[in-house]
């Protein structure tokens, strides 16, 4: 590949990182997209819109979320100061509400009257279920049963916010079988609804859209680091499942070649056993859900099942530009184990009082390794996307606990 | 001329409309696929459409995930259904083959490796359902060894768009009734007729309607504008559960049956 510049510079037109991205759907999808892109492209530059988007992030989201310097976590550790992004502070607890409240703008100013969306383990369902109220809009959630059954609080919440969840019952009935499920009830009913997805997939122009109501998380942390560090970090690093959180954090650094970037992906019960959901670090470029990217699949090209804890990581595919970043080098994307993460999760809880999200956890046990490599006056910034509520009672079921 | 054009020459010159039946390959019964293919023939297909299982079928109604999903437990891959098609073959040199599914299992396999391995079986063309025009590009060696590929057409395609995927069509251009997936049953075919009758006149080939039709009244709506109809999730579900060559060759044929018979009336 050859060196690149400006990585600000991507996707082209047609919604490629490289040879990654795309739009891999059938024929029926093409006008909605084409007509999604241009009403976007449009909205993106509207003064109208960014004000309007900049307000509900501020009054209703709750940003700009601060950096914290996790002291006693960093102390314990005994490497460089691990600092967090804080967007498990966010109205309804995830990253998530970044993409929602954006999508769902877009919605609205395209006359859709219908909101649905996909979710693995609830966070997106119940951001969209949140956005959809706000908005009067209709909204279904398409969720595969075994995500339903872990994580039934969220569940529950989306119901109360009024949205219908439909269980997914083919394939692997997680987040790769609600997104199909999605995109059928989509090209169905493309005429008034609107699908919002849930993490940087999907074909273009989602991976860019997503990707662009997220990187407010970058750009804030980036100032914030100016101000109130004068430096930028060492390190970046996120949890990836299919990518968002990551790439919202990454965005705005990507050009600053002296910030490294990490990527934590699931490693489930290690990348050895086959139970995990590392498709950076254990997959290969494919296509799968509207995109080329890395996915995990057999030699018969099926896409795998996939393992983690943390339904929101358990996806066989990966964002297309995280695909484009590893393979430019300006990224690296390991694996973080089940126990790894479990580990890190009560770290965080014991030493600063922060129940972190499963998947966040996976960043936190990363953002550990990271700090005993670098020195005590090095900075690790760790996006701590989620909060853990929703998790206590899957945590609880491992720890053989009853509640 | 390929096989494909060769047999829509045909059927313009008798005045048929053309019957494509669409199977996936593995269903019910890996063993008697080939069998079974035959039996298609028997009963009246033109051409078939020969589904490649896939884990992901976004585009695909219960009928055939869960066809698929069947297929793939019994291990069916790209492999299998290159020696059914070279199989057929054997008895069969005539009857167009048309295989169908997404594009991972090509991209996996190799586009280049696909390609040769595909013409040597017998294969005519491919419909990857998520591969569209603007994607295309990496069908080339497909097309180097001679491979077609069916194009899509939707009732939600604007017209320039239109105008660019009649141009390019070979073999046959697709035309998809309504906006869903397959399976679905809300045949509307007072709007179709038009729409249809459009594209047919700027299309490079001919063009055949697919989705929705389901038994020999909604294949009789639909002869009187099209080419060629397909039938699929309809006959996928008939075969649930066939026990033998026979009872599988014995429901393809009548299922196929009164279907052609009401073709070969218009
Ligand atoms: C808290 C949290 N973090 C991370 C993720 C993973 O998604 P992404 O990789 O798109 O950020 C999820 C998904 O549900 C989540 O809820």
């Amino acid at each position: 590949m050859p060196e690149i510049r400006d990585f600000h510079a991507f996707p082209d037109a047609h919604g490629r990182f490289g040879q990654f991205g795309g739009s891999y759907v059938a024929e029926t999808l093409m006008a909605p997209l084409a007509e999604l892109t241009e009403a976007y492209l449009r909205l993106r530059d509207d003064p109208a819109f960014i004000a309007e988007l900049d307000r509900d992030l501020k009054h209703y989201v709750g940003r700009p979320s601060p950096i914290y310097h996790a002291e006693r976590l960093s102390q314990h550790v005994g490497g460089a100061r691990i600092l967090f992004k804080r967007e498990d502070l966010n109205h309804t607890g995830a990253h998530k509400i970044n993409n929602t409240v954006g999508q769902a703008l877009v919605a609205r100013n395209m006359g859709k009257t219908r909101i649905i969306a996909e979710t693995g383990a609830g966070q997106h369902g119940v951001a969209s279920a949140t956005v959809a109220a706000r908005l009067g809009l209709e909204c279904v959630v398409y969720m595969g049963a075994v995500d339903i059954e872990r994580q039934k609080i969220n569940v529950y919440r989306m119901k109360l916010l009024g949205a219908e969840v439909v269980p997914v019952t083919s394939g692997s009935k997680t987040l790769k079988d609600a997104l199909n499920e999605a995109m059928r009830d989509w090209v169905t009913n493309v005429a008034d609804t609107f699908y919002i997805i849930g993490t940087v997939a999907g074909p273009h122009p989602y991976p860019l859209m997503v990707r662009d109501f997220n990187a407010i998380v970058g750009r804030e942390a980036r100032a914030q680091m100016l101000e109130e560090y004068g430096r930028l970090p060492d390190v970046l690093t996120a949890c990836v499942g299919g990518g968002s959180n990551a790439i919202g954090l990454f965005h705005a650094f990507l050009n600053d070649a002296g910030v490294r970037i990490v990527g934590a992906e699931a490693a489930g019960e290690g990348i050895a056993t086959g139970h995990h959901a590392a498709s950076l670090a254990a997959g290969r470029p494919g296509v799968l859900h509207g995109n080329r990217t890395y996915v995990l699949c057999d030699d018969n090209g099926q896409i795998t099942e996939t393992h983690s804890i943390s339904a929101g990581l358990d996806y066989p595919g990966v964002g297309p530009e995280h695909a484009f970043l590893k393979d430019a080098g300006r990224a690296d994307y390991v694996g973080v184990t089940d126990d790894e993460a479990m580990e890190a999760f009560h770290l965080l809880a014991r030493t600063e009082g922060i129940l972190a999200a499963l998947e966040s956890s996976h960043a936190v046990a990363q953002a550990i390794k990271l700090a005993r490599e670098l020195p005590k006056d090095g900075i690790v910034l760790c996006n701590l996307s989620g909060r853990g509520d929703k998790d206590v009672h899957t945590i609880a079921a491992r720890e053989g606990v009853e509640v | 001329m390929s096989r494909i054009d060769r047999r829509f020459a045909a059927l313009k010159a008798a005045g048929r409309t053309g019957l494509i039946p669409f199977v996936t390959a593995g269903d019910p019964s890996p063993e008697h696929m080939v069998a079974l293919m035959h039996a298609l023939v028997d009963a009246g297909a033109d051409l078939i459409e020969l589904g490649v299982p896939f884990s992901d079928p976004m585009a695909d109604g219960p009928v055939i995930q869960h066809a698929s999903e069947r297929a793939i437990a019994k291990g069916v891959g790209l492999a299998d259904v290159l020696g059914w098609v070279a199989a057929f073959r054997q008895r069969d040199a005539d009857t167009p083959i048309v295989l169908m599914g997404y594009l991972n299992p090509i991209e996996i396999h190799g586009y280049a490796r696909f390609a040769q391995e595909a013409v040597q079986a017998g294969v005519d063309g491919v419909l990857l359902v998520d591969c569209p025009l603007e994607e295309s590009a990496v069908l080339q060696p497909l097309r180097e060894a001679g491979l077609q590929q069916i194009l899509l057409a939707a009732p939600t395609t604007e017209p320039s768009r239109m105008a660019q995927l009649c141009g390019s069509a070979e073999g046959f251009l697709y035309y998809v009734s309504f906006a869903g997936i397959t399976g679905a049953a809300h045949l509307s075919t007072g709007d179709i007729a038009a729409r249809v009758a459009d594209v047919r006149a700027r299309a490079k080939a001919p063009v055949a309607v697919g989705f929705g039709i389901r038994d020999a009244a909604s294949a009789q709506a639909i002869a009187g504008f099209a080419d060629a109809v397909v039938i699929g999730s309809a006959l996928v579900e008939r075969l649930v559960g066939a026990a033998d060559a026979g009872d599988i060759a014995q429901r393809a044929r009548a299922f196929l049956a009164p279907i052609r018979a009401t073709l070969d009336k218009h």
